[in-house]
């Protein structure tokens, strides 16, 4: 492999399945790729600072700045500076600054910036804040009660339906009672609630700005998903014509949807301060303030109840999901549905019912991560059928493979399933390369004071915006056509690590029939790249990628009808082309393919145009001293339609299902009155090397008709939402402790062990079925 | 103060306050922001960099520290027309993926192949569980440094 990547930039195509090297791979190990706070700093430059709420709720009487202190060379921007004090996203209720109401801990109120770095951190503490502080509504729960109303007219952010079969009634009440006769008709009926935590996106390199105005508008630089959010959140904020607004994307040092809408409020920021001090700004968040302040996963609760057949066969599901948005809307509308359209599983039932609520607390705001909700709910339907096999007396993976979606079965939402459908070889692959049936029937091995256990789930990711956003969106791209026969692609979808522009210039190097190195990628800037819509969604390859395919096609085609005309090589007749008609570019714009059929007011049809699909296999070894859990072993097989680069496709994988163990057992975000108690890396715990199980990740590849390069699919996403299931079915195999609630925390697991709450329980939160420990 | 060290092989002097973070040194006045900032408080490993051959975070070093000493970067891994074995590696091998963990990682990774130039895998993620990592799950960045301590020894040229 070695040779064969050191070699295949100058080789030809294809390249579409190569593991060629990354193209910004040598800029990254030698130190040279510049990150937002690796740029040269201009002359006058100053550093901004927020200066935030403590506490999560109050009434904001007055702002003072401290008379004793020198405020001569700090610029100062409060809420009463601005025209437009609005946060531009799905809604536009955030106000950029608090003015009179604080309504979560962190929340930004007084904007400085300074060219002293000790100074400024001098200034912030000099700002007093008047604050009358109110009773804060922290439980989601109590906020969809509405016992003290904190926003618009309920608290509710977002809430709908989806109904099939028997529930599927117009009238709510109609459709409730109709589940709940078609499950009560049911041989087995089971109940449970299940819930996840927050998560903190955690990339490595803290987000990060800087911004500076000049006769041509405002500038934004910075680490950054989606290029055209923060150019919609500027354009809005200063009221300014787009070709006002430039927005460039500087080297990413990792993302996971923490960077896809909150740049638009750092952006906002320095801009403001850039903008009153009349300096370039720099603005980069310390890492206590990124964990406090930014987003992070929406911590959800799942309630279930499912009748089957005696022989296993499922039937009918209702689910009522409440998902707690934070303080303002962000995301979250797009979160719910996401995490809704995969809450059945990737299951076949006859009869479905899922309530979707989310709601707003004294929270910061949640907002996107890897997996947008789906990680959620997956959680709940996989421990949830681990209950059911457990009623019936099955192995879950058998239970789960007899009722798995095939080609031609319809989901949640009537959508039937066109082709594409690799789950039965994803769940064949991963159970047989991890020896997952040996090792269940072999019973937990007990080893002294070690439990060893293994477990799996199966699921599917939706991939691409859900259902119309992709028709609303229209993404385009170009291809240029450069001197000498090169290609340049011009898109907003970003390099955050994933891989995109190495990616990218192998679908139009094949496309085009011309070298890898001869395909440049521009620097995502919103003054000259189209809009591709965002870099989310695991749109990026199979959307985007298929756009960047059609427009190096169409580039290619019309310098080898220059060469048909006239002769030549590719090079001279590109160079001819271009001189006859100077500049040769194809700008292309998505199309859905014709058959997908979405109505958003019923939450009916083609959820998604594909779904991508993976079974994850977990061993675990449990200290039955303390509890703690070690994952010694991880495998997944994955269907990704077509992995353009195995190499960056395995990583995908790899890399999300890290995050997914660390989710389960370690991360934990600790709140204590509506504040974080562990802001630091210190104290919040994502996964070490010695932490991390070796990875055996197969790819499937089942094509998708549609995609580039031979039929990709999306696959950011999906490795976010089989490891917490599949790590608590091993816990539960090692040990009999059924646990429905995330993270597995040694304490947990002696709660549930003590109190034995964790042991086969029948009812929403019980019934205890009294069992030995296993082993 | 004038300290005076070597850095990446060349004998350099600055004029700086001696609890100035080395980290800080480097990326300012020194020219050098290879070396990167994840937390400052010495657990992302991010800054990592060797000081007389010992890998240290350079958030938790002050310059005054290096007086004499040597200091050695990503920049010193590889040269300008070059990538270092190691380096190359995590090109070719899936080791970088978002790249800001990736200076500090090769320098604990450069650290273990200069005291165990055959190390095991478990020896490996020993080497670099102060380096945290959250885009690849680590499995091929320890691959990467296998491959390059493979290579070193001579088993591909």
């Amino acid at each position: 492999m070695t040779t064969a990547a050191q070699n295949a930039s100058s080789a030809r195509p294809p390249f579409i399945g190569t593991n060629v090297p990354r193209t910004d791979g040598a800029s990254k190990v030698t130190g040279r790729a510049a990150y937002v706070d690796d740029l040269p700093h201009e002359p006058g430059e100053l550093f901004g600072a927020t200066v935030r709420s403590p506490v999560p709720r109050a009434r904001l009487r007055g702002i003072t700045l401290d008379p004793a202190f020198d405020w001569s060379d700090v610029t100062v921007v409060r809420a009463s500076d601005l025209a437009v004090n609005e946060v531009q996203c799905i809604s536009a209720e955030q106000p950029i600054l608090a003015a009179d109401q604080i309504r979560h801990a962190y929340e930004p109120v007084v904007l400085l910036a300074c060219a002293d770095k000790r100074k400024l951190a001098q200034a912030v503490r000099a700002v007093k804040l008047d604050l009358e502080p109110l009773t804060p509504v922290l439980d989601p729960e109590q906020s969809f009660a509405k016992v003290d109303v904190i926003w618009g007219e309920d608290n509710v952010h977002k809430r709908f339906s989806i109904t099939k079969g028997r529930a599927d009634l117009p009238d709510p009440a109609g459709s409730a009672a109709a589940i709940e006769a078609a499950i009560a008709s049911c041989e087995i009926v089971v109940r449970g609630r299940y819930t996840t935590h927050h998560q903190e996106q955690l990339y490595i390199e803290p987000q990060g700005v800087i911004a500076r105005w000049d006769d041509k508008g405002v500038h934004v630089t910075g680490s950054l998903q989606c290029p055209y959010y923060v150019h919609k959140a500027l354009v809005h904020g200063f009221d300014l014509a787009a070709d006002r607004v430039h927005v460039t994307q500087a080297v990413t040092g990792g993302g996971f949807g923490g960077k896809e809408e909150y740049p638009s409020v750092i952006a906002l920021h320095a801009a403001l301060l850039a903008q009153k001090s009349g300096k370039p700004v720099r603005m980069i968040y310390d890492r206590k303030e990124d964990i406090e302040a930014t987003t992070k996963r929406h911590p959800a609760i799942c309630e279930i109840t499912s009748g089957c057949d005696r022989d296993g066969t499922l039937r009918a599901l209702s689910i009522r999901i409440l998902m707690d948005g934070g303080a303002y809307m962000t995301l979250t509308p797009v979160v719910l549905s996401r995490g809704a359209l995969h809450a059945a599983g990737v299951y076949r039932w006859d009869d479905v019912r899922i309530d979707a609520i989310a709601v707003a607390t004294n929270t910061p705001p949640n907002g996107a991560f890897r997996g947008f909700g789906a990680p959620q709910t997956i959680w709940a339907i996989e421990r949830h059928l681990d209950r059911v096999a457990e009623e019936l007396g099955r192995d879950p993976m058998d239970l789960k493979a007899q009722n798995m979606l095939r080609e031609g079965d319809t989901t949640a939402t009537g959508q039937t399933l066109r082709g594409s459908v690799g789950v039965a070889e994803c769940v064949d692959k991963a159970l047989t390369a991890s020896g997952y049936h040996d090792k269940r029937k072999a019973a937990p091995v007990v080893r002294g004071r070690v439990a060893r256990g293994i477990g799996a789930s199966v699921f599917m990711h939706g991939a691409g915006f859900t259902g119309s956003g992709e028709k609303h969106l229209k993404g385009r791209v170009a291809v240029d056509l450069l001197p000498g026969g090169r290609l340049r692609i011009r898109t907003a979808s970003t390099d955050i690590g994933q891989g995109t522009e190495t990616v990218f210039r192998q679908i139009a190097a094949d496309a085009a029939g011309v070298r890898l190195e001869d395909v440049d990628f521009a620097v995502p800037s919103t003054s000259y790249v189209p809009d591709s819509g965002p870099t989310v969604a695991s749109r990026t390859v199979m959307v985007v990628g298929g756009i960047v395919e059609r427009a190096a096609r169409e580039v290619a085609a019309r310098v080898r009808a220059e060469q048909e005309a006239s002769g030549g090589e590719f090079t001279a007749a590109a160079d001819r082309l271009l001189t006859k008609e100077r500049e040769v570019t194809a700008l292309v714009q998505y199309e859905h393919p014709g058959w997908v059929t979405w109505d958003d007011s019923t939450y009916k049809g083609d959820a998604y145009p594909v779904y991508g699909y993976a079974c994850d296999v977990a061993e675990v070894e449990v200290d039955l001293d303390t509890l703690e859990v070690t994952v010694t072993g991880f495998w997944s097989a994955t269907d990704v339609g077509k992995a353009i680069h195995p190499v960056m496709c395995k990583g995908q994988i790899e890399g999300g299902s890290l995050q997914a163990i660390g989710w389960a057992l370690w991360e934990d975000v600790v709140w204590k009155n509506g504040l974080i108690q562990n802001p630091r890396m210190t104290n919040y715990i994502i996964p070490t090397a010695l932490d991390a199980p070796p990875m055996h990740v197969d790819l499937v590849e089942a094509p998708y008709a549609y995609g580039p390069g031979g039929g990709a699919k999306g696959v950011g996403e999906l490795p976010m939402d089989g490891g917490a299931p599949a790590i608590a079915a091993a816990v539960e195999h090692a040990t009999g402790i059924f646990a429905r609630d995330l993270p597995l925390l040694p304490e947990r697991l002696l709660e549930l062990q003590t109190t034995r709450k964790g042991f086969g329980a029948k009812g929403a939160e019980g019934d205890p079925k009294p069992q030995a420990l296993k082993g | 103060m004038k300290i005076t060290l070597t850095l990446n092989g060349r004998s350099r002097e600055v004029d700086l306050p001696p609890l100035v973070r080395l980290l800080d040194a480097l990326r300012g006045p020194l020219g050098l922001p290879g070396t990167k900032e994840g937390c400052g408080e010495g657990e992302c490993g991010s800054c990592t960099v060797l000081l007389d051959g010992e890998p240290v975070n350079a958030c938790l070093v002050s310059i005054g520290q290096c007086e004499g000493r040597a200091v050695t970067t990503v920049e010193g891994l590889s040269d300008a027309t070059h990538l270092g074995p190691l380096a190359r590696c995590f090109v070719d091998h899936g080791g970088a993926q978002c790249g800001i963990c990736t200076p500090g990682m090769l320098i604990s990774a450069e650290a273990l192949l200069a005291r165990r130039p055959d190390p095991s895998d478990e020896e490996i993620r020993e080497a670099i569980a102060g380096n945290l990592c959250r885009c690849t799950g680590y499995q091929r960045i320890v691959d990467s440094i296998r491959e390059a301590a493979r290579e070193r020894a001579g088993g591909a040229a």
